[in-house]
């Protein structure tokens, strides 16, 4: 029993070095929490490369979280820790790729698409107004009304 | 013919989209680019595997062309690409280590049983340095000049095919510019 007392207080003041939950995270200033939480959430985990380095368990995520933490409590600006991360990962690392000639088709590709189908649905649609204003010639208008005529005879023929 | 043409733009369209998609199935998602190529190796100074009181840092590095190798026991394919490294050591290759999180002890019991291919074996138990490489994942491995710059880097075990094919004619380019 007594042992057991011990380990229990041997846990409790067991020194933790670093965060094991996000919540540990913690700075005196206001604001760097939230500067905190939008790096981590914005920055990729190299390893399971579906999740944040926020959402990641993997053991890089951790390490690059204490480190992106250490940082921030020394004082450094979120635009610091940004260039820190893609000087050593490359622009990967960040979820939404920087505006660059590399990622202009990213970027622009949609809006191109866009533009090229709003070309295309015009250009349809002004050829099908176009000819549903097609006037008849005399001829083709002789025809159409004795064609009319005809019909309505008939519909009287049957009545 | 002009209607042809016109009606062949949708399959052009269709196989531009399957030529990008296809190109894509076969790439690597693993394979990131680093930022480092053509960049020194950062600054460290770190104790040798062998040796908790023997410092390395970036300087005692400079003056040969190696390859810098991360490496770590818990890492299966550093398992399986140990014995190509032990041949390359043989052959003259020289190899700098970079033991990455792992126990001191568990790393020379390694080196023991498998053969040291390493000339220098740095412990970087944080992976401090590790994040400076931008590492992440063992093993990957660096190519790297006299003057400490980075000019390849491979993520995943390195394989003969690889060696010669990319890594050997690199080695002999830069031995030769000095």
């Amino acid at each position: 029993m007594r042992a057991f007392f011990l380990t229990l207080l041997f846990l409790l003041i067991l020194p933790s070095s670093h965060a094991s939950t996000l919540a540990d995270y913690t700075f005196d200033e206001p604001g760097k929490e939230e500067d905190f939480r939008a790096i981590i959430e914005e920055m990729r985990c190299l390893v399971c490369q579906n999740e944040s380095l926020a959402g990641s368990n993997a053991e890089l995520a951790v390490d690059l979280r204490n480190e992106i933490y250490d940082m921030m409590k020394t004082g450094q600006s979120k635009d610091e820790v940004i260039d820190f991360m893609v000087s050593r990962y490359g622009d990967f690392v960040l979820y939404s790729p920087p505006l660059k000639p590399t990622t202009y088709p990213i970027w622009f590709g949609p809006l191109l698409v866009f533009v090229i189908g709003g070309v295309v649905l015009f250009r349809i649609l002004k050829r099908k107004s176009l000819t549903q204003e097609t006037k008849l010639s005399t001829d083709e208008q002789h025809r159409l009304d004795d064609l009319l005529k005809q019909s309505t005879d008939t519909r009287d023929d049957t009545q | 013919m002009n209607r042809y043409l016109r009606y062949s733009i949708p399959l052009l369209i269709f196989a531009v989209i399957a030529a990008f998609l296809y190109k894509g199935l076969g790439m690597n998602p693993r394979e990131i680019p680093s930022p480092l190529i053509g960049k020194s190796i950062p600054e460290f100074s770190l104790p040798t595997v062998e040796n908790a009181a023997t410092m390395v840092n970036s300087e005692n590095l400079l003056g040969k062309v190696y390859l810098l190798n991360v490496w770590a026991t818990w890492c299966v394919s550093c398992r399986a690409e140990h014995e190509t490294l032990v041949h390359l050591s043989r052959s003259g290759v020289e190899i700098v280590g970079l033991n990455w999180k792992d126990d001191r002890d568990k790393a020379l019991a390694w080196l023991n049983r498998l053969g040291d291919p390493y000339i220098i074996n740095i412990f970087d138990q944080k992976g401090r340095t590790a994040i400076d490489l931008g590492v992440y994942g063992a093993p990957e491995t660096f190519l790297v000049d006299s003057k400490g710059v980075i000019h390849y880097k491979h993520a995943g075990p390195i394989s003969m095919e690889l060696f010669n094919k990319t890594l050997l004619p690199m080695i002999e380019d830069l031995k030769r510019k000095g």
